[in-house]
């Protein structure tokens, strides 16, 4: 295996380690609010390193193009749908947990 | 007519990334669907600075290249909390000024501000753009204004 390929697969294996901590922050945190925060982990570097590590794999082919052009893709959507929720969360009167609210709301889940 | 021409090289090129087609007959068909989706597009009115803000696109690539730092830096932090057995967890949520005006600018700013893990958009109302912060750290990063002001200022110009 040359150098490229062990890069990749370094890649992969952290993308895989940042979406397994990422399942973790979503079931440690306390409410709705700051578990977008830990999906968030798992939208932008996961996906990311994932991208990486899979065009380093294939190099300069069409498939790369193609991993590039869905990366992107991705980029725009994610904080699109993320903040869609936040808002219909918000304007549903979903209070957001603090500190100092106690942990009715963290208990409820 | 600028924005015209680089509607058809960048649909030409997707086409071409798409597909990956070399057969003449193909190709061919594939000119005459980009040739036409850019007439429909020409005939829809749908082709001006908003959709295509090729003024700023150089300055853009820059922006996108802090905003990949910025991300990378701010889901460390949030790694840390989530892997700390005694999490830093204070939301809260702040309210802060936008210094672009246009439709543009606040949207690429809403956008990266949600992109970053940590703080997430909730609201944008006039200037004022209200963010949901994982903690004190994150809530000073959106509160500080340094993200703002690096959104490129062409996001302005209009036409």
């Amino acid at each position: 295996m040359d150098l490229l390929q062990w890069l990749s697969a370094i890649l992969l294996l952290s993308g895989c380690a940042l979406g397994v901590i990422g399942g973790i922050g979503i079931n440690r945190f306390p409410d709705f609010y700051t578990r977008m925060h830990a999906a968030g982990v798992t939208d932008t570097l996961c996906a990311g390193l994932f991208f990486g590590g899979l065009m380093i794999h294939f190099g300069l082919t069409l498939a790369s193009a193609k991993l590039f052009l869905i990366f992107l893709f991705m980029l725009f959507t994610c904080p699109t749908s993320t903040h869609a929720l936040a808002k219909a969360a918000r304007h549903s009167g979903l209070v957001p947990w603090t500190k100092t609210s106690g942990v009715e709301q963290g208990a409820s889940k | 007519m600028k924005h015209m021409s680089a509607l058809l090289v960048i649909l030409a090129v997707l086409w071409w990334i798409l597909s990956g087609y070399t057969k003449v007959l193909l190709i061919s068909l594939g000119v005459v669907s980009v040739i036409f989706t850019t007439f429909l597009a020409h005939r829809m009115n749908v082709v001006d600075d908003e959709s295509h803000p090729l003024h700023l696109s150089f300055k853009l690539v820059r922006y996108w290249g802090y905003l990949l730092g910025q991300i990378v830096i701010s889901n460390f932090q949030v790694i840390k909390v989530i892997l700390s057995p005694n999490p830093d967890i204070d939301p809260s949520v702040v309210q802060t000024r936008i210094s672009r005006h246009s439709e543009l600018g606040k949207v690429v700013l809403g956008n990266s501000v949600t992109l970053t893990p940590g703080t997430v958009t909730l609201e944008v109302k006039g200037d004022l753009i209200e963010a949901h912060a994982l903690n004190r750290a994150a809530a000073q990063g959106v509160l500080s204004g340094d993200m703002d002001a690096r959104v490129p200022s062409e996001v302005e110009v209009k036409s």
